[in-house]
């Protein structure tokens, strides 16, 4: 289920800009804890992200991005009151999706 | 302390979120099985490319990779990439001295500005790569990048 995600949207010059924070640990199964035994992976594995229902990026995720991602993208076009959506789903199989306004 | 009724609220949206895991967890089983498991788990520069499909990317200064050349915290890295080739549809970011190379992948559908930052865990000072996938042929940008301080626990 996770933690929801901070989603800002901004629309200046044609482009849309959109910076997202995400809620996760991103372990990668390298790490050992106090009792010396391996904490399994467990990481955001895809990042799909929507413009008003359209799908204008998916993304593909290994366990060395950093805990609680944080990613920056670009979309052409776009304009104060669309809605950008992102989604992901983790190497359990869990899934969170935000909403957020451009502005 | 918790009064009666945010008990009763909590033990409500506990029930929600169950019902709701459920569901949601029949789905995306579908959408992880696109995951490039065999580049993720890439040992070798040369292995992970070919997972990618990407042979023999060509280093082109029109792919731009901005980065700090000092990482004090090797467990947020931030990394950005800028394509201006044309019809760029593919954006990954590699480390070459981390246990798997390929850190993330974007697919740049053709609403998308080829310019997209995220922040990455690197376990010590290594060649950072941009990899970009323009017109079905594969081009790169190197810079190394400095980690005072390793960021994969141990």
């Amino acid at each position: 289920m996770g933690h929801p995600m901070k989603i800002r949207a901004a629309s200046k010059g044609g482009v849309t800009e959109v910076k997202v924070l995400m809620n996760h640990e991103m372990e990668t199964g390298f790490r050992k804890d106090s009792s010396g035994n391996v904490v399994p992976a467990w990481f955001i594995a895809e990042v799909v992200a929507k413009l008003n229902g359209k799908e204008v990026m998916t993304a593909q995720w290994g366990p060395s991005v950093s805990k609680n991602p944080y990613l920056a993208f670009k979309i052409k076009g776009g304009k104060a009151g669309d809605k950008v959506a992102i989604t992901w789903t983790d190497s359990k199989g869990d899934t969170r999706t935000d909403e957020a306004t451009v502005s | 302390m918790l009064n009666q009724t945010s008990r009763r609220q909590l033990l409500k949206n506990g029930g929600l979120l169950g019902l709701i895991a459920t569901f949601g967890a029949a789905i995306p089983r579908l959408a992880y099985a696109a995951w490039n498991k065999a580049a993720f788990e890439g040992k070798t520069l040369p292995d992970t490319y070919k997972a990618m499909g990407a042979d023999g990317p060509k280093e082109s200064g029109e792919v731009q990779l901005i980065a700090s050349d000092i990482a004090e915290n090797g467990a947020v890295v931030p990394l950005q990439c800028v394509s201006k080739l044309p019809n760029t549809t593919q954006i990954a970011f590699l480390v070459e001295k981390n246990p798997n190379m390929l850190a993330a992948s974007f697919d740049i559908g053709p609403d998308m500005v080829a310019d997209v930052t995220t922040r990455i865990k690197m376990g010590q000072t290594s060649n950072v790569i941009a990899l970009v996938k323009a017109d079905g042929k594969f081009y790169t940008a190197t810079k190394e990048i400095k980690v005072t301080l390793g960021g994969c626990g141990g």
